[in-house]
């Protein structure tokens, strides 16, 4: 097989999201990713729903189904089980995956079929021109809520746990080596993969996620999640680290090498607890936003099992056999 | 003259076709006793039609009209058509089930009752005001009072069970009274309890013994002065079984995977009155057959449909209600041009309606229930088994043409029960699908000249890569286009692509005269009633021809033609008339409405009284 590049993931089609989109870089950063992962690129399927981010699979020189909003679970789920040989990613954003398709979301992830999730999270609804979404926080005022959103908001990466997905991430649009450092990890699991990306709508809701990606503050205010590493972050001038006082985090400032007693980030668990705990991280007074890989579990996939039951049901009934099955039952015979 | 009869002579009646309907608590096991009544008439080389009818709870309260289940049946040696309109004997197995259906047996009809199941307190729960059996109310029929359920306690006295066990083979006792009443043999019925109660021998020698003994008691007693004996049908030879249409169309989704070529992807949510052949397709997975129970009806549809664009023959199957839910999916299938089967098996509505009851109201919903221009072939199964070629031909349709099809069934077929001859599989209709496997000049929307459909490119092909999705497609590119003449050109594309099916099916047939003064078109599972109908004005020399519309969209060719040939048309349809809106708007003759919307089939009187109001008796048949 000849080596791939990112050209060959480019479609002959004009992108057409808003100058200064945080699709692009996510664009960008998906079909470098895709061209390393040594896969032929006839196996990639990229499904999506309705909004901005789900013009995605026109964009992308793979086999692509643009489906109806909130569905692309659903449907990318028959795509993965009539050919478990495919590579099959879901993009999404926070309105299709987390609002009209929320349940297909769920589902999907509590079997633990490998299709891989990306659900851009902008915080708005872009396409619709400017309502609030499931992930917009309290109070936002938008078109639809002009005097202020309220309902309180999903924390996407707790509901990706909480429907017990094996692999859930979050990374942002425009930290390109970290993105695609994520999407490598998701690549590369077996079962229900989720990542939130955090994009920023410069139209409808410019700099939702400034306050913790932009390059001033990121070192302070982002902690990433890295497997068996320990858990730190901060400025060379501050550096901090976290560690677990019962159930409560506790923030432990260090020189040099991080302390022993510092948590090292196993997301391998089968207990999502911990997990869990980071996902609210933020709900504690001076804690950063932790983004990287909030779980990573080996799980026997949904196709497996699937397809073992069609294994199994071959070997104790035999290949199927029409004319048989149609004789089956009680018959007679008339002469 | 039926089985060896070698004690008392009993006095045998000749009767060309018996109906008889078994009425319970819905825990009594009527439903049961049911069906062993009819695959051992089935055997016994009866043509018959079955009708179950139960209530949408699962237990209601016991004793109570609300929780009376009852199942139909007739038999003939004639062809039998429907499950037949009044029955010759009612099994009442309490007085809420006698309340709930007395009024439907025929004047001189045989009544089976439990004599203990009418203390007071009985009465009191169904409702009765007076002891029905005392009360002269059952003056008119030959009533036989039994005393089931101590009889049943006595007969399995010696096995050894507690009373309520034993209680519960009281329905066994009633069905070996009947054997004894139309000579059946009970050896399909004791074969069945063996491998029933395989693990479980006291409940075996329990419910064997109440079987036996009910037919010692009619042996014994002079309960019945007569016995009854229905000649044997005259069908063509050949090898049957009992079906239902729900076991049809599950069967014919199987089939359709083998003569495709193709994997079936079963996807489906459990609706009542469709859910069986969710159970019975999740059984067949040494076919290859993948079942899917979606998380709702909608994910269902997607997740059938993402199937279809990977390679699978993608099918799922409701009822009106999941079927207004997959509406925005099958619009998509439309759009990008995939296989997709629908089956929708309706019952009673709108929303919740009757879930157990059936009715024909999801025609215009299944023809126009999308936005926009969203032609969708429509075909409708007539009997239980016809379920089974026209679930084949649904798919057919849809792989040859990449299109979404509909095919309606109803909780009248789908629960019936027929004998059916088994075809052979070489017999069956073959349409291997093909994929695209040209590399070279590959359009996602090019067409084929003669049918118009697409190619199907499945994903994992090199060089095929492409895109589909739900705007707008640019002709043969399937580019996204937002030009006006284009979606012009392709919403007439995608129209014309669906009459042009009409090449490609029967020609409407016309069972009767070929022309005179009345032709009755109905659709669906008003064929049994209508066919038994027009055969008896036939008989009275009335000019009554019958079609029935297989095809509803698009309709055969010739169904125009057709229709002209008659002074008048009569449609008989379990809605307010939807087919003879659209005969109407389409062919622009004017119409009889005969409708009925009760949750329960035609009768053949109702259909035959239609039809004497509308014809002149003839002098010759």
């Amino acid at each position: 097989m000849s080596t791939l590049t990112k050209k060959d993931f480019q479609s002959d089609q004009e992108v057409r999201w808003c100058p200064g989109c945080g699709d692009y870089a996510i664009l960008s950063s998906f079909q470098t990713v895709l061209a390393d992962l040594g896969i032929p690129k006839e196996k990639f399927v990229v499904v999506s729903g309705i909004g901005c981010a789900s013009r995605f699979p026109y964009y992308m020189n793979t086999y692509g189904f643009h489906t109806i909003h909130g569905r692309a679970p659903a449907i990318a789920t028959g795509v993965k089980l009539a050919n478990p040989e495919l590579s099959v990613w879901v993009v999404s954003g926070d309105g299709d995956a987390l609002s009209i398709g929320a349940s297909h979301l769920l589902h999907a992830m509590r079997r633990n079929i490998d299709i891989k999730v990306l659900m851009f999270n902008n915080r708005i609804y872009g396409l619709t021109k400017g309502q609030a979404s499931p992930t917009s926080e309290l109070a936002k005022r938008t078109k639809s809520t002009p005097m202020g959103s309220t309902d309180a908001p999903f924390n996407p990466m707790a509901l990706a746990l909480g429907a017990n997905a094996t692999f859930v991430a979050r990374s942002v649009d425009v930290i390109g080596d970290h993105l695609r450092g994520v999407l490598h990890a998701a690549a590369a699991h077996r079962g229900s993969t989720f990542v939130e990306i955090f994009q920023n709508c410069n139209i409808f809701n410019d700099k939702a996620w400034v306050s913790w990606t932009d390059r001033a503050v990121r070192d302070d205010r982002l902690v990433d999640l890295v497997p068996g590493e320990p858990v730190v972050f901060g400025s060379a001038e501050r550096r901090r680290g976290i560690k677990l006082d019962g159930l409560d985090p506790v923030l432990v400032e260090f020189e040099g090498d991080p302390p022993a007693d510092i948590l090292r980030w196993d997301p391998s668990r089968p207990d999502p607890s911990l997990s869990f705990l980071f996902a609210h991280l933020d709900q504690h007074q001076d804690f950063p936003l932790p983004i990287g890989i909030f779980r990573q579990m080996g799980a026997t996939t949904y196709e497996d099992r699937v397809y073992g039951q069609l294994d199994i049901a071959r070997q104790t009934s035999g290949p199927g056999d029409l004319q048989a099955l149609l004789r089956s039952g009680t018959t007679w015979t008339v002469e | 003259m039926g089985t060896e009869d070698t004690s008392t002579p009993r006095h045998e009646h000749a009767l060309s076709s018996v109906t008889i309907r078994f009425a319970g608590d819905s825990g009594d096991g009527m439903q049961l006793t049911g069906s062993q009544f009819t695959t051992s008439t089935a055997l016994a080389g009866h043509d018959l039609a079955t009708l179950p009818d139960f209530p949408a709870e699962i237990r209601a309260p016991a004793g109570t009209l609300p929780g009376v289940s009852g199942f139909q049946l007739r038999f003939s040696g004639d062809e039998v058509f429907t499950p037949g309109d009044d029955p010759d004997v009612l099994v009442a197995m309490n007085p809420a089930a006698l309340r709930a259906n007395i009024g439907d047996l025929k004047p001189g009809g045989l009544l089976i009752l439990n004599d203990d199941s009418f203390k007071q307190k009985d009465l009191d729960k169904a409702g009765c005001e007076s002891d029905p059996r005392e009360d002269g109310s059952l003056s008119a029929f030959r009533v036989i009072p039994v005393e089931l359920t101590r009889l049943t306690r006595a007969a399995v006295e010696e096995v050894g069970i507690d009373n309520r066990s034993a209680d519960r083979c009281k329905n066994f006792f009633a069905l070996g009274m009947v054997y004894w009443l139309f000579e059946r043999s009970m050896e399909y019925t004791e074969e069945w309890l063996a491998k029933k109660f395989a693990d479980r021998p006291l409940l075996y020698d329990a419910n064997r013994r109440a079987l036996l003994a009910g037919w010692a008691y009619c042996e014994a007693t002079e309960l019945f002065a007569e016995r009854y004996v229905v000649p044997r049908a005259k069908v063509e030879p050949g090898l049957y079984r009992n079906i239902s249409g729900n076991a049809a169309i599950s069967l014919g989704l199987v089939a359709a995977a083998h003569r495709s070529g193709l994997r079936l992807f079963y996807a489906s949510y459990p609706i009542t009155p469709a859910s069986d052949v969710l159970h019975e397709v999740a059984k067949l997975k040494n076919h290859g057959v993948i079942s899917f129970q979606a998380e709702d009806e909608i994910a269902a549809v997607a997740a059938a449909l993402g199937a279809s664009y990977s390679g699978a023959l993608g099918a799922t199957c409701t009822s009106g209600p999941g079927m207004a839910l997959k509406a925005e999916t099958m619009g998509l299938a439309t759009m990008v041009e995939l296989p997709l089967v629908i089956v929708d098996v309706q019952r009673g509505g709108p929303s919740t309606g009757l879930p157990t009851k059936t009715e024909q109201a999801d025609l215009l919903q299944a023809l126009y229930g999308r936005p926009s221009e969203t032609p969708t072939p429509v075909l409708a199964a007539s009997t239980p088994a016809d379920c089974f070629g026209m679930t084949l031909e649904t798919a057919r349709i849809a792989v040859k043409y990449m299109t979404p099809v509909v095919l309606l069934s109803d909780g009248y077929l789908a629960n019936g029960a027929e004998p059916w001859k088994v075809p052979e599989v070489e017999d069956l209709p073959s349409f291997p699908a093909k994929f695209v496997d040209e590399v070279d000049g590959f359009l996602p929307y090019a067409r084929n000249a003669e049918t118009l459909a697409r190619g199907w490119a499945v994903p994992g092909v090199a060089g095929l890569e492409h895109r589909v999705g739900g705007l707008e497609k640019q002709e043969t590119t399937g580019n996204v286009s937002y030009a006006p003449a284009n979606h012009e050109r392709m919403i007439r594309l995608r129209e014309e692509k669906i009459a042009r099916i009409a090449d490609d099916i029967p020609l409407q047939t016309v069972d009767g005269v070929e022309s005179g003064e009345l032709l009755v078109v109905g659709w669906g599972s008003t064929y049994g009633a209508i066919t038994a109908a027009v055969r008896a004005a036939r008989a009275e020399g009335r000019a009554v021809g019958h079609a029935h519309v297989k095809y509803l969209n698009p309709f055969p060719k010739n169904l125009g033609e057709v229709l002209s040939r008659f002074e008048k048309i009569l449609v008989p349809e379990m809605n307010l008339g939807q087919l003879a809106l659209l005969l109407r708007a389409k062919f622009g003759v004017p119409t009889e409405s005969l409708t009925k919307v009760q949750g329960k089939p035609f009768t053949e009187a109702e259909v035959s009284g239609r039809i004497r109001e509308l014809t002149t008796r003839g002098t010759k048949a």
